[in-house]
């Protein structure tokens, strides 16, 4: 397992690394274009990387925040500092299970990758588990996604009311 | 001012000045969650967590496998908490001996117990004291550094182990005899503990369980890694899934996954004709009667169990009054945990081994929470939302009447007694002794198993 994970690190890291790195590109590339609209080219694409999601607590409370294209939920939420404690705690290596959201029926099928065995794991240990729960660990954000809404579980929730 | 106003206005006043100061008992996931949430909930209170070790994070240190560094990420949460300047690790203080319940509630606003859970439960049957019959809770602290069980005198030159317990407890020690030494040369684990099993010729381990497949006690992902194990071969007993298929679709869906995931390798077994890799025999239906032997284990006899019961879930087993026995060297007994009573005034209930509570509260100003309140059972996950529940409780119910003395108190009470103090910082200088000694061998740290070698570095 701890292999998988590494791995999984790894091609995330990579990934990142990529979309850093089509961005640099392209700005090079047309060296004309950065000349004249050199400015509002970066901002097209800061603004193409940029991705909102917002946090629903059971009692209703809803916390926005941003992330990039690349992040999964767990780096929104460490990144926002978004107040909900012990989320996360294995810091994404699958062996905790306390990253668990539920998402819309809609949405869980946009979803770009399908829960692997061992997530679906993990999610096996969850409180209030659902048919659309997953690991925000595991939910790597993409365009597609900006603007969606996830439900944090009650039962942590309450706890930490 | 009119004199009631003026009254109220010392009072508001003398009010904020008092300092609620809160006592935790125990420093593992349950003691530093509570201690998380109370610094969250409340801008002023002060929490010290007392622990008998010299170190700190009990069974995340002590407990989880060396090969699941992972779970162990969580101790990055308890650090910043350790860095909340109301917040005080206190060690090598074993309280009940070193100070009582009663003195901690005399200088406290409240008394937290989250000492965990640290006994075995015993088989109680005959042969259980022979050589090679190990407490598994022992085995654990033996590879994972607790310095009562260093000394743990076993023997890993036999073929064949039995594991009486099914739980994820089980399953660790199973993986640990299992798993090619090369590959916990880089984990944690104790050097004595890995010099040990790279002579081990343990080939063979049975897990055998009191109930069926269906009221398996390991969690999926456990049971996944096992089945996934390099070198090594899960063998099923095919009469044991009798009926199972019927009733899987039925199942809920963590039990199915679980139940599904058996019923697939269970195929795989039947087809199975390698005979060089080490073996796991997981056994359902059967509860150890004796151990075999003379001076040293040899084998067990088992009696063969049949359920009864409508409801899988609470079916429970029954002897049909058949046996059987299995050869093993070596034995071990992981069937949960237990807590002591660590205090005479703690109300304690001695059949399940656990402080009596509701809900966490245990009598005025005393809780308790994780394995100590709940019973040993559930991960982190579990202990982590009971500590927050309770730590959200316990600032509710803070009265904060009177000053209390506090650490200030505390101090007094074990000076007189002559016990050293391990503060944080002192247990920082452990830490950065055991990373530097793993460095050298190439693994994360090794720990220092000895407490007199702690406390000369802690209070260097
Ligand atoms: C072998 C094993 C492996 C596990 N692996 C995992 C895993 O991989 N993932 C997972 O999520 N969960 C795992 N768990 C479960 C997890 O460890 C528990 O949920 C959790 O540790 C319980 O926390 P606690 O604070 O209640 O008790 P503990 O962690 O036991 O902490 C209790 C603390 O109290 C101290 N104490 C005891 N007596 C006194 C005294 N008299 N005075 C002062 N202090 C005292 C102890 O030294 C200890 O530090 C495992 C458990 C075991 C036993
Ligand atoms: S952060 Fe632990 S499983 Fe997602």
């Amino acid at each position: 397992m701890a292999l998988v994970n590494h791995f999984k690190k790894f091609s995330r890291s990579v990934l990142n690394i990529a979309s850093n790195y089509s961005k640099y590109t392209s700005n090079t590339m047309l060296p004309f274009l950065q000349t004249t609209r050199g400015a509002s080219t970066t901002q097209q694409l800061s603004e193409k990387q940029e991705v909102n999601v917002t946090f629903v607590r059971a009692n209703g409370e809803r916390i926005k925040a941003k992330g990039k294209v690349g992040d999964t939920i767990l780096d929104i939420v460490v990144n926002n500092e978004i107040d909900l404690d012990g989320y996360g705690a294995c810091e994404g290596t699958l062996t905790c299970s306390t990253c668990h959201l539920i998402f819309s029926k809609e949405v869980y099928d946009a979803l770009p990758n399908e829960p692997t065995d061992e997530e679906l794991d993990m999610l096996d240990l969850a409180y209030e588990l659902t048919d659309t729960s997953r690991l925000g660990c595991q939910i790597v954000m993409t365009k597609k996604l900006d603007g969606i809404e996830v439900r944090v579980p009650s039962t942590i929730n309450d706890a930490r009311a | 001012m009119q004199l009631a106003e003026i009254y109220n206005y010392i009072r508001s006043f003398s009010t904020q000045h008092i300092v609620p100061k809160v006592c935790i008992i125990g420093a593992g996931p349950a003691g530093f969650y509570a201690a998380q949430q109370l610094l969250k909930t409340s801008s002023n209170i002060k929490v010290d967590i007392l622990e008998k070790l010299p170190v700190p994070y009990g069974l995340v240190r002590f407990g989880v496998a060396p090969d699941h560094p992972e779970v162990k990420n969580v101790i990055h949460t308890f650090e910043k908490t350790a860095s909340n300047p109301r917040f005080q690790f206190i060690g090598n203080v074993n309280v009940g001996k070193d100070v009582t319940i009663k003195e901690l509630q005399e200088i406290y606003h409240a008394v937290l117990l989250t000492y965990g859970a640290e006994e075995d439960k015993l088989l109680n049957i005959p042969g259980e004291n022979l050589n090679n019959v190990i407490s598994g809770r022992r085995f654990v602290g033996w590879y994972n550094g607790v310095p009562a069980d260093s000394n743990l005198n076993i023997n890993l030159d036999v073929e064949e182990a039995v594991i009486l317990g099914q739980g994820n407890v089980a399953i660790d020690i199973a993986r640990i005899l299992l798993t090619p030494v090369d590959k916990l040369r880089n984990t944690d684990i104790t050097s004595f503990a890995l010099e040990k099993l790279s002579k081990s010729k343990i080939r063979k381990v049975s897990l055998i369980g009191r109930r069926g497949p269906l009221q398996a006690a390991f969690t999926i992902a456990e049971l996944r890694e096992i089945l996934k194990l390099d070198g090594c071969k899960t063998c099923w007993r095919v009469d044991d899934f009798t009926n199972v298929n019927q009733v899987v679709n039925t199942l809920a869906r963590p039990r199915k996954r679980l139940t599904t995931l058996m019923l697939k390798y269970l195929e795989e077994t039947s087809s199975d004709t390698e005979a060089t890799t080490k073996r796991l025999y997981p056994i359902f239906l059967r509860s150890p009667v004796e151990f075999l032997g003379s001076n040293t284990v040899h084998s067990i006899k088992l009696s063969v169990n049949s359920l009864e019961g409508n409801d899988v879930f609470t079916q429970f087993a029954v002897s049909t009054g058949l046996f059987e026995e299995i050869e093993c060297g070596l034995a071990f007994r992981s069937i949960g945990y237990k807590s002591v009573q660590i205090d005479a005034s703690i109300p304690f209930d001695i059949k399940i081994g656990r402080v009596k509570n509701i809900a966490g509260k245990v009598q005025d100003k005393l809780y308790a929470a994780g394995w100590v309140a709940t019973g040993p059972v559930g991960v982190i996950l579990s202990t982590m939302t009971n500590a927050f529940q309770i730590g959200t409780l316990m600032n509710k119910e803070l009265p904060i009447t009177e000053n209390k003395p506090g650490f200030v108190g505390l101090s007094k009470i074990l000076a007189q007694k002559g016990i050293p103090i391990v503060l944080y910082n002192d247990w920082k200088k452990i830490d950065k002794l055991e990373c530097e000694r793993g460095k050298i061998l190439g693994k994360p740290r090794e720990k220092i198993v000895d407490i007199n070698e702690m406390l000369e570095i802690a209070l260097k």
